[in-house]
């Protein structure tokens, strides 16, 4: 068993509360102080969090020489006071750092009052007893790589059905909570297929998994959704919003652009099961890889999706730089889960990377054939910029056969390509484009893992380095951020952040066995997904019991199954297939559906294809919310008003946020209203009494069947409604979206149904995996 | 102390306070108004900065930024240089011009003839300030602005340009100076979005603007700022239907209450309880809203006031005395873009265009606050996002020029909410090229704003992946001199 792993084990309580109290913000300092203090798990977050700054990695903002992130320069005698030395393992009363923060005495106190900070009582008393404890010092945890813990003992050994459930239940059992039952059919079947295609499910599959009484009827159901193709539109958005994906170029004239053939990559990637270094391979360096074929081409777009300038005044190099800067600081945050960015301008200030690791690793992607502004806003050839690739009719009829190209124009993509000369780097003096310094070669981050020597200095040699077992951030990351997808919230809370200042994991035991697991596997996504929504963790209920609430409020140890909103695209897939009016086409250029008029023409500088909103009509109106054409600088309202990503930068996490703008998009957005009067039409054209028709939009909507006391109040309401309407509200009512309305139908009755169906889609349940 | 009583009464978690509320609707949407943040998850900052309480005693309470996007020629608004017109035609001494760095516009031209105004100026009210004739209105209140000559900035690119001034970066993603205030000090009107964007259009040339700069970046979406817009749906989304009363939508309403109240009952979650107090909201303000942006029933006197444009929806003048009702309505930030300054070329006949556009109405707006007791606690500022060229871009006639984009130096006026009435702040050099006295960078400026609303800006600080951000990101001092 590894010294990390038994730490986990003795720091368990501690951490529990820790990771309760950083989620919601709350010291109350009142917490019990442990047994043996962890410096990785008590001491660093403090150090990080309240001394780094000024004495920590960044070497020019450093005071008094004195630096307290590594132990040898810690024990030193103090330069400005050789008798004193900042740390004395041992002996707290001996420790400058002891002293000072317990120090009343504004003039010697640490941290100082200038600096807004302050440390708690609690955080006072960590401190000391860690010196009493020897001051020891550890590695950062994510900057030690991974190893496979043994499987933890529990005492309620038939609940676990796979090797995750071991761990959650065994700090669940130390915390003495138990988890809850699994969660009903409905419920259950509901949250997976939100969670693997971002739809709810049919009639048809809730009835046959309902009625399998079959031990594996839920794995076959898993099974079944893993290969529709819905699953890597699911599956996509995250990456989308990971790389920055949109259908304009951003900046100010904010121009059209066509990098939808590298979306329609991202899906059929995950379809086929592309395993994540190979996934990830691709869009680093398609183009350096051996005979490397236009698919692999293609997937380099991910490297081009940043915002690109048309302006007119603007100095080329100066943006070409902030390009390049973008593709550095996404992989740092993306893939390797940490805040590279910060050592933009200086050394990070609490992780350990210099200035100079910021311009070896930005090296890596200084060779790009571009510049900074190659046109400025026109017509399709400025629709991708140099370097690009054209796809061509028979690229569709063969290699790329899952790219949506819908037309013969040509179809231009901004992927990447190098220089055949290198292009010199240097260490940007205060990240300013013109204040060139120090002259740098290709390297990574040495606290993360040294620069193979035998790897090729490039792109794809980078990526060698990414997916080297050595590597210990890489998988935990992408580990962590499908545990966010399916969990609602990370291992790792701050999934762009595994650094000092990032949080820590609430079960690293389980991150770390994870992580080695799917590189074992291949790095499989599959499989991990699978791993995922078939534990018993996964399945349990969402009920919240009152004790719960108040034991683990923010669901920490997962002693309930995970209960949050949807996101934005999502709310609109669940609409738009409850309602039968979903087009299922996969890929293609994004479309423009309902939008309140003017947002585009009152937000433009009146130039380019987008200054003006054209909306499309017929069954582009039905997409799913995935293909809403992205404009950067007004990106679609009802997404934005429900949390999506702007998709300026890398983003890993979305807010989840609850605001009365949403309530107003359930209520008044033409989609769900013309939803609300298709389905309404359906189910009155079905020879069926009122309750049966509520009851199945119910079930379509919310994918359960209502109980008696929902359907009465929805019957009652239903009624009514049909009293207080009159012939012209009906009418009026009924008058909304491009749907065709049948011919001979009761509008009276359809218009009371249609408010019935609109009053379901508003159900907090509705829009909720529960 | 008044601040640590109020931090200790509010330092409960958000669970804990959300499970002290009734399901009732009577108390809907309390909690999410005074306290935005609780409800979000997001949860108080660890430092103990209770969102909605000022750090110390504020001057102002709410603010209206009247921005001008595209930047305003100073040389031809508030920035008298008679020198410029002495030396009309002559090339810029290259001691003045130094080593400033140059769009990719005027990159590449080869000489830079100094341009003087084509307006003349004169000097007004108590304070003798100059202003041209291009603001006979503005001339008239000089004695209650602020005007700062000195402000610099570090782009000179509209876009980074506009980003820093409305969210201290150049790069985006980061609050804008409306949602850090709603963020800080919550909001004193329970119906009404606390920050809120009116856009309009003026025929000079233009640059866009784009709701990112209205954005709340990583802080949660109740402090987004809400676009009001012309026509029927002044809020997105705000009206019912056609065909649906308010008592069918009350109704609604109730019965979705009774149907969310029976999910809460099974699955105790709060988030149940406070999605149906954000839909009460929701419903008042589909009152609120249109009751405030209506203003037929505003008195001729007013309508006067502000020129018979503001009758016109959209119009900088409509939106000028709409930014007073809301503010008057306790809207916390109300945030006005004017495009069409960016003149390049064509400068004279454009800006005179743009000029009368807002000229009345801006003064107007100083003047309704005064009189109704207002101005003193609300900020109101005008002014771009960089300054213009001393030299011409492109070709000098006699009677027409264009001036390239400057950050240099540039003008902005700030009136009322206890800053200095009636002085003029700053000094640029005789070709108003270089700031000679007082200099302004817009990190000053916000830490100015978010002083006379009470808030310290190295304290206004939201730590978001595993850094303390501010609006005035790591620089930025008060500005001392123009604080009443």
């Amino acid at each position: 068993m590894s010294r990390y792993y038994l730490l986990a084990v003795i720091a368990g309580f501690v951490w529990y509360v820790q990771s309760c109290t950083t989620s919601s913000g709350n010291h109350t300092g009142s917490e019990a102080i442990p047994e043996m203090v962890s410096y990785n798990f008590d001491i660093r977050p403090i150090l990080s969090d309240k001394c780094l700054a000024c004495h920590g990695p960044d070497a020019n903002k450093r005071e008094a020489g004195l630096r307290l992130d590594m132990a040898e320069s810690a024990y030193k005698a103090l330069k400005e006071h050789p008798s004193a030395h900042a740390l004395v393992p041992g002996k707290p009363e001996m420790s400058e750092v002891f002293l000072r923060i317990s120090s009343p005495d504004t003039s010697v106190m640490m941290p100082p009052p200038s600096s807004n900070l302050k440390l708690s009582a609690r955080e006072i008393k960590l401190i000391e007893k860690w010196i009493q404890q020897g001051a020891t010092y550890e590695k950062h945890w994510s900057f030690v790589a991974p190893r496979k813990p043994a499987i933890p003992q529990v005492k309620q050994t038939d609940w676990p059905r796979n090797e995750i459930d071991y761990f959650i239940l065994q700090k669940q059992e130390e915390k003495g909570l138990t988890p809850n039952d699994e969660a009903d059919k409905e419920r259950l079947l509901k949250r997976l297929s939100l969670d693997l295609v971002g739809l709810p499910p049919s009639l048809q599959l809730m009835d046959s998994f309902l009625a399998d009484k079959s031990a594996n009827a839920y794995e076959k159901v898993v099974d079944q959704l893993l290969k529709n193709p819905a699953y890597g539109e699911k599956m996509a958005l995250h990456w989308l919003d990971l790389a920055r994906y949109a259908d304009s170029h951003g900046y100010q004239d904010d121009g059209y652009r066509t990098q939808w053939p590298w979306r329609d990559w991202v899906i059929h990637a995950f379809n086929k099961n592309m395993h994540y270094n190979d996934f990830v391979t691709w869009q680093l360096a398609g183009d350096l890889m051996p005979n490397s074929t236009k698919e692999q081409l293609l997937a380099t777009g991910f490297n081009r999706n940043h915002k690109i300038t048309e302006e007119g005044g603007t100095i080329p190099e100066e943006y070409r730089t902030m390009y390049v800067t973008d593709r550095n600081d996404l992989f740092g945050k993306g893939l390797l889960g940490v805040t590279i960015e910060c050592a933009h301008c200086h050394d990070h200030k609490y992780d350990p990377f210099s200035h100079k690791e910021y311009y070896q690793l930005f090296a890596f992607f200084n060779n790009v054939k571009e510049v900074g502004i190659e046109s400025v806003i026109g017509g399709p050839d400025t629709y991708a910029k140099k370097p690009l690739m054209e796809i061509c009719d028979e690229d569709i009829q063969s290699i790329l056969s899952f790219v949506n190209k819908r037309d013969t124009n040509r179809l231009i993509v901004s992927v990447m390509g190098d220089l055949d000369t290198t292009r010199k780097t240097f260490v940007l003096k205060r990240g300013a484009y013109d204040a060139p310094g120090e002259e740098v070669q290709v390297g990574t981050p040495k606290a993360i893992l040294p620069f193979d020597p035998s790897y090729p200095k490039n792109r794809l040699g980078l990526a060698k380095w990414l997916f080297d077992k050595k590597n210990p951030l890489t998988a935990r990351v992408y580990v962590n951020h499908l545990w966010q997808e399916f969990f609602g919230k990370g291992i790792v809370k701050t999934s762009g952040d595994f650094g000092m200042q990032g949080d820590l994991p609430t079960h690293p035991a389980l991150l770390d066995w994870l992580a080695v697991d799917f590189m074992d596997h291949g790095w499989d996504i599959k499989r991990l997904v699978k791993q995922m929504v078939t534990s018993a963790t996964y399945r349990q209920s969402a009920v919240i019991t009152p004790e719960k609430l108040a034991t683990d409020p923010d669901n920490v140890l997962l002693a309930r199954g995970p209960r949050y909103r949807i996101h934005a695209e999502f709310v609109k897939d669940l609409v738009l297939s409850s309602s039968g009016l979903l087009n299922p086409t996969i890929g293609g250029p994004s479309v423009k559906p309902y939008q309140p008029a003017g947002l585009w023409e009152g937000a433009t500088s009146g130039r380019g294809l987008l200054s003006a909103y054209n909306q499309d009509h017929g069954s582009s109106l039905y997409r799913r919310g995935m293909y809403t054409l992205i404009k950067r600088t007004v990106p679609p309202p009802s997404m934005a008003i429900f949390d999506a990503s702007n998709r300026d930068l890398c983003e890993v996490r979305r807010l989840k946020t609850n605001t009365p703008l949403q309530a107003l998009v359930m209520l008044n957005d033409p989609t769900v209203l013309e939803a609300s009067r298709v389905l309404a039409a359906r189910l009155l054209q079905e020879n069926s009494g009122v309750n049966d028709k509520i009851s199945k939009a119910f079930r379509l909507i919310v994918s359960r069947k209502p109980n008696e006391k929902e359907t009465d109040l929805l019957t009652v309401y239903y009624e009514k409604e049909l009293k207080k309407l009159t012939p012209a509200s009906a009418e009026k009512s009924l008058a909304i979206g491009e749907y065709p309305i049948p011919a001979r139908i009761d509008k009276m009755k359809l218009a009371a149904l249609m408010r019935v169906v609109t009053t379901i889609y508003n159900l907090e349940e509705t829009i909720t995996k529960s | 102390m008044e601040k640590e009583i109020l931090e200790h009464g509010l330092n409960f978690n958000r669970r804990r306070f959300l499970s002290r509320l009734s399901l009732g609707l009577g108390s809907a949407a309390l909690g999410s108004l005074l306290i935005p943040d609780l409800f979000s998850g997001n949860g108080m900052d660890e430092d103990g900065l209770t969102p909605g309480i000022p750090h110390f005693a504020p001057k102002a309470k709410r603010v209206i930024y009247l921005f001008q996007n595209g930047a305003p020629s100073q040389q031809e608004l508030f920035d008298y240089k008679p020198k410029l017109r002495e030396m009309m035609g002559q090339e810029i001494p290259p001691s003045v011009r130094g080593t400033q760095r140059l769009t990719g516009m005027t990159a590449n031209q080869k000489q830079f003839p100094l341009v003087g105004s084509f307006v003349d100026f004169k000097q007004y009210g108590q304070s003798r300030a100059w202003v041209s004739d291009l603001f006979p209105y503005t001339a008239k209140i000089v004695d209650d602005l602020c005007i700062v000559k000195s402000m610099f900035t570090e782009a000179i690119n509209h876009d980074p340009a506009l980003t820093f001034l409305q969210t201290g970066s150049q790069q985006g993603n980061r609050p804008s100076m409306g949602s850090w205030l709603s963020y800080g000090l919550g909001n004193e009107n329970k119906n009404l979005p606390n920050f809120t964007v009116l856009l309009s259009r003026g025929i000079g040339n233009g640059q866009g603007v784009y709701s990112k700069l209205w954005s709340n970046g990583f802080l949660d979406s109740i402090h987004q700022g809400v676009q009001f817009s012309k026509g029927e749906d002044p809020v997105l989304y705000l009206r019912d239907p056609d065909g649906m009363n308010r008592q069918d939508r009350r109704d609604m309403l109730d019965n979705l209450a009774q149907l969310n109240d029976l999910s809460y009952q099974e699955f105790g979650d709060p988030e149940i309880t406070a999605k149906v107090k954000q839909y009460e909201m929701a419903y008042r303000m589909q009152t609120a809203v249109p009751e405030v942006m209506d203003l037929s029933k505003e008195p001729d006197d007013i309508i006067k006031l502000y020129g018979p444009d503001c009758l016109v929806p959209g119009t900088f003048a409509a939106n000028c005395l709409l930014a007073r009702k809301l503010s008057e309505n306790g809207v916390r930030f109300v945030q006005l873009y004017h495009q069409g300054w960016d003149q390049h070329g064509n400068l004279p006949f454009e800006i005179a265009k743009q000029a009368k556009d807002v000229d009345q109405a801006s003064a107007a707006l100083v003047t309704d606050l005064k009189q109704r007791g207002l101005l003193d606690e609300t900020l109101v500022i005008w002014g771009g996002e960089f300054g213009r060229t001393s030299y011409t871009q492109g070709k000098l006639t006699k009677d027409n020029y264009g001036r390239d984009h400057h950050p240099r130096c540039f003008t902005i006026w700030m009136a009322g909410g206890g800053i200095k009435p009636g002085i003029v702040y700053g000094e640029t050099d005789e070709m108003g090229y270089n700031i000679v006295k007082d200099p302004v960078h817009v990190h000053d400026f916000q830490a100015t704003v978010l002083n006379q609303m009470g808030l310290n800006h190295e304290k206004l600080i939201f730590k978001h992946l595993g850094r303390r951000y501010r609006l005035t990101d790591v620089s930025g001092k008060v500005v001392h001199d123009i604080i009443a």
